[in-house]
């Protein structure tokens, strides 16, 4: 991959101490709880972890979809976290998402050409002529057809519709795309064309991801620097090789353990570590740390206090008490 | 089996593009529900049959030689013949024209009835759907309450506020009658606004405005189509109900319903006078409620393949 | 070795408003007994189709089987009436779904929805059945047994539906189990825990298993065998070592390169299969693969190729490139 070098200085967006809570009832669901990183100008972010972590909530209160319950959103030194709707609505040109459904992300109603058009239109970007001829420019773009501007999203693959979701985010140029489980409802042979144009338009257009996945072989993949999430938390961040030839969390290790690899030699001779049971509820997270419940290595103190956010490496961050 | 020769395995270049080709006819989803419908026979009878009976209400009384409050003393209870189509009735006037007539008042009050319920329900639902919350919570308790008063009683109550007549009828069936459209349009609301292209018009930056009509309104369409359909007939059948019990349009104007009250002391004499508005409004009720069916299957997603 | 579910010429087709679509155009496969053969390929392809095809649970309309026949144990299932399929289905063939919400009942407790097939296929009593439901919750590691056994399919997490749904599916000991993308619903972690479970029940029971999925580490880790399919038809079929360490048919090929390996250095680049696959309202006259394929030939376009042995009998492709006169150029 011919990337541009990474500016380790030059935080595009800053996220500390996130927090966002949804009250069901009587109850508090606390779908990120505390969470603090930073994003480098174009470089991509991975964020992993099982359902239920809050690795999607996170995505969408960044771009504040959701309200944050507490703490701060700075993208270029600027806090997002207390700005209204309206005062949002210049900054949504800069920042943007590609969603997970393919289905469910397009309207049905709308011609592929409205769905794109429709960023152009909110932000008087172009009209008329001017109009048809970006949306086409932006088909191109995403290597469709651009005489396809008229069909509806039904006639389309599941591949074909994220590429039209990928246009609908770049219409209007933005500097940085939340990219939620993009590749998760597609096929393998088509996941494939999808991360590569995603690749390809981050160094056309330098653009800086946050591509939330389960899929962890993909994530190790694109991603320069890797978090893992559970239960609302980060528990490990670093950069994307180390993540995976030297995890330090327990639950990293367990995750990656998990993943069967396309190879009947190394799998037979594989020994992978089985966490039991379930996640637990967010509504009612276990004390100290979140992992306990299931976690291997679990000591008495990690009952008693949840652990620090340390770095115990260069750019390498770990909560757990093995650690501290 | 064919001879392959070396020819046959000469490399060839593949365009790409080629793969990206879409075979299929492109079709909006309005399109398709049509193409449905065409296939859907009964359907389709039903509505030649509802726009026949449209144009003949506004066409006859208006080139018929006969008008509907004429009476004839001379020539009453006659029975049906090349001059009096349908008979006449008990002061001698024209049952074929009175018929359709009461046609008018019948898709008059069918018709406005589904239109202020459409826009009522429409917009209280869309309100309540779509802002949640507190606001859903008041407004949809207020509506079950509204709901909860017997409705004879209300029509009762307004025939002696109000002057007996279509407006009065009209009035008394959409006091209630947008609740069932509010209800589904809120359904709709509350379910499509967690569809992710919502929020990804939100992360555009769309404003509310542009949420409700450009995405949620017209995703909202199908089902809403369908609750009109039946609205139309059940406010017809409302309107001849009312009027068969006497709470309905008064003399001389011709309903239905009206019409076959006043047939009925004579049905054993002159049946045409019961028999003719009772096989309307039946016949009317099936064509609607069949026609609603099978808009119902057009528009239902979840049939499409 | 024994085959218990030999596939002959399958092909099924669907009735819509376009026209037919002839999802599944001449499949054969079989399964040996006590053998785990996987399924792959993208959404529709047909691997889907064709297991329930197996289990005769396509609607019929639109679905059609227009021929081929399906022998499982020697018996034609595709001549069966939906009376007889129902004795077979769930106690010689039993399928487990991607979805275990859906699949189950919400109505009714798990205890009851295993008891089920134990009362109707197996003339068990109800308290006999009870406690083999409790022993089947216990076999698939659900704690307390007795317990959940009384419990609504909403008071399980995902993973531990899945784990019922493979109960009931094990109720009568069947001898196929059909998994549509078993695990494709659950979080990597709950995956481990089902692969192993159904692996270790394999063992045990000497249970055939038809696994369709499309994440080919799965595959590497559950299967004696792979069937690759493509466009309705088989495109290449052999053994987990052959189909990964020795693919022959471009688009087998093009499957494993598109995958990135959690094992290997991330500089190496992916190379996505381009295109996507026709459609089958109209289906291609020659190989359904030639417009996304990179070593297309001329013959491609004008025959369809048919399943040939590559090395051996266990490793069949269904590729031009095969040919002698082609040999040479992939």
């Amino acid at each position: 991959m011919a990337k541009k070098p990474i500016d380790q200085n030059d935080n595009l967006l800053e996220i500390r101490d996130l927090k966002k809570y949804f009250q069901i009832g009587e109850n508090t669901l606390k779908a990120v709880d505390g969470v603090s990183f930073t994003i480098k100008r174009g470089e991509t972010l991975g964020i992993v972890g099982e359902s239920g972590c809050g690795k999607s909530t996170a995505g969408r209160t960044i771009l504040k979809l959701y309200d944050p319950t507490e703490g701060q959103i700075i993208f270029e030194g600027k806090d997002l976290s207390k700005l209204s709707n309206s005062e949002m609505k210049p900054l949504r040109r800069e920042m943007q998402m590609i969603f997970q459904d393919p289905y469910a992300s397009l309207n049905p109603r709308m011609t592929v050409g409205d769905i794109i058009g429709e960023a152009l239109d909110i932000h008087g970007l172009a009209s008329g002529a001017k109009r048809k001829e970006r949306i086409q420019e932006l088909l191109s773009l995403v290597s469709l057809n651009p005489e396809h501007m008229n069909r509806f999203p039904h006639e389309f693959s599941g591949g074909q519709r994220q590429r039209i979701g990928i246009a609908r985010a770049l219409a209007v140029e933005p500097k940085f795309i939340v990219c939620d489980e993009p590749i998760s409802a597609l096929d393998v042979s088509v996941q494939a064309q999808v991360v590569n144009l995603l690749e390809q338009l981050q160094e056309k257009m330098g653009l800086t991801y946050m591509f939330i996945a389960h899929d962890l072989s993909m994530v190790k993949y694109i991603s320069d620097r890797v978090g893992v999430m559970y239960l609302g938390k980060m528990v490990e961040l670093a950069e994307s090789d180390k993540l995976y030839s030297k995890p330090l969390h327990p639950y990293t290790q367990a995750l990656l353990s998990a993943i069967p690899i396309p190879d009947p030699e190394i799998e037979r001779n594989r020994e992978r570590i089985v966490l039991e049971g379930d996640v637990p509820s967010p509504m009612n997270p276990p004390s100290g740390c979140n992992f306990r419940t299931r976690c291997p290595k679990a000591m008495p103190e990690c009952a008693a206090a949840a652990p620090q956010w340390k770095e115990v490496e260069p750019n390498h961050f770990v909560a757990c008490h093995l650690y501290n | 089996m064919q001879q392959l020769t070396k020819e046959h395995f000469q490399p060839i270049s593949v365009d790409l593009r080629q793969a990206e080709q879409i075979s299929r006819p492109s079709l909006s989803f309005w399109a398709d529900a049509w193409r449905r419908l065409k296939q859907n026979k009964v359907a389709m009878v039903s509505m030649i049959f509802l726009i026949a009976l449209i144009v003949c209400a506004i066409f006859v009384p208006m080139m018929s030689s006969n008008d509907y409050f004429t009476t004839d003393l001379a020539g009453k209870n006659k029975k049906p013949s090349a001059e009096h189509w349908f008979g006449t009735d008990d002061l001698g006037r024209d049952v074929f024209v009175r018929i359709w007539y009461g046609a008018r008042i019948s898709l008059e009050v069918g018709f406005a009835a589904a239109a202020i319920d459409l826009v009522v329900g429409v917009i209280y639902g869309g309100i309540a759907g779509f802002y949640g919350g507190k606001i859903d919570e008041a407004m949809m308790r207020f509506a079950d309450i509204l709901f909860a008063i017997p409705y004879l009683l209300v029509v009762i109550l307004l025939l002696v506020v109000f002057e007996p007549g279509v407006g009065t009828i009209i009035l008394a069936l959409t006091l209630t009658g947008w609740i069932g459209m509010a209800r589904i349009v809120r359904g709709q609301m509350l379910q499509l606004k967690q569809q992710e292209y919502v929020l990804a018009a939100r992360s555009l930056g769309a404003d509310d405005m542009r949420v409700l009509f450009k995405h949620l309104v017209p995703n909202s369409l199908g089902p809403i189509i369908v609750t009109l359909s039946l609205t139309v007939p059940s406010a017809i059948f409302a309107e001849s109900f009312l009027s068969f019990i006497g709470l309905g349009v008064s003399a001389p104007v011709a309903s239905w319903g009206t019409m076959a009250n006043e047939g009925l002391p004579a049905m054993k004499y002159y049946p045409w006078r019961l028999m003719f508005p009772a096989v309307f409004i039946s016949v009317t009720m099936l064509a609607f409620n069949l026609f609603g069916d099978g808009i119902r299957d057009a528009v239902d997603p979840r049939l499409r393949k | 070795m024994e085959r218990i579910l030999e596939v002959k010429d399958l092909h099924v087709s669907f009735h819509t408003y376009a026209g037919e679509v002839q999802a599944v155009r001449g499949v054969n496969f079989h399964v040996n007994k006590g053998e785990a053969v996987a399924i792959v390929g993208e959404s529709g392809c047909g691997k889907s189709v064709t297991s329930q095809t197996i289990m005769k649970l396509i609607p019929m309309p639109p679905g059609e089987i227009k021929k081929g026949q399906i022998l499982f144990q020697g018996d034609d299932l595709v001549k069966k009436s939906n009376k007889e399929m129902e004795s077979i289905r769930g106690k010689d063939i039993g399928m487990i779904f991607q979805d275990p919400m859906t699949s189950l009942n919400p109505t009714m407790t798990i205890g009851n929805q295993i008891m089920e097939g134990l009362i109707k296929h197996q003339n068990m009593s109800k308290a006999a059945a009870k406690t083999r439901a409790v022993e089947l919750l216990e076999i698939v590691g659900i704690p307390q047994p007795d317990r959940r056994v009384n419990q609504y399919p909403h008071e399980f997490s995902g993973g531990m539906r899945q784990r019922a749904m493979i109960a009931i599916s094990l109720a009568c000991s069947p001898k196929l189990l059909i998994a549509d993308e078993p695990t494709t619903a659950l979080d990597v972690t709950i995956q481990a825990q089902i692969l192993d479970l159904m692996k270790d029940l394999q063992k045990k029971m000497g249970t055939s298993i038809i696994l369709i999925t499309h994440d080919l580490g799965v595959v590497a880790e559950m299967c004696d065998r792979v069937v690759v399919m493509y466009a309705g038809k088989v495109i290449e079929e052999g053994t987990v070592d052959e189909i990964f360490y020795n693919p022959q048919h471009p688009y087998t090929k093009g499957l494993l390169r598109s995958v990135p390996r959690l094992d290997l250095d991330r500089d190496e680049p992916l190379t996505p299969i381009f295109g996507t696959p026709p459609d089958l309202l109209r289906p291609p006259v020659g190989c359904g693969f030639t417009a996304r394929c990179e070593n297309a030939m001329r013959v491609c376009q004008e025959i369809d190729p048919e399943l040939n042995d590559v090395n051996g009998p266990s490793h069949r492709a269904a590729c031009w490139l095969q040919h002698p006169l082609a040999q040479g150029r992939s």
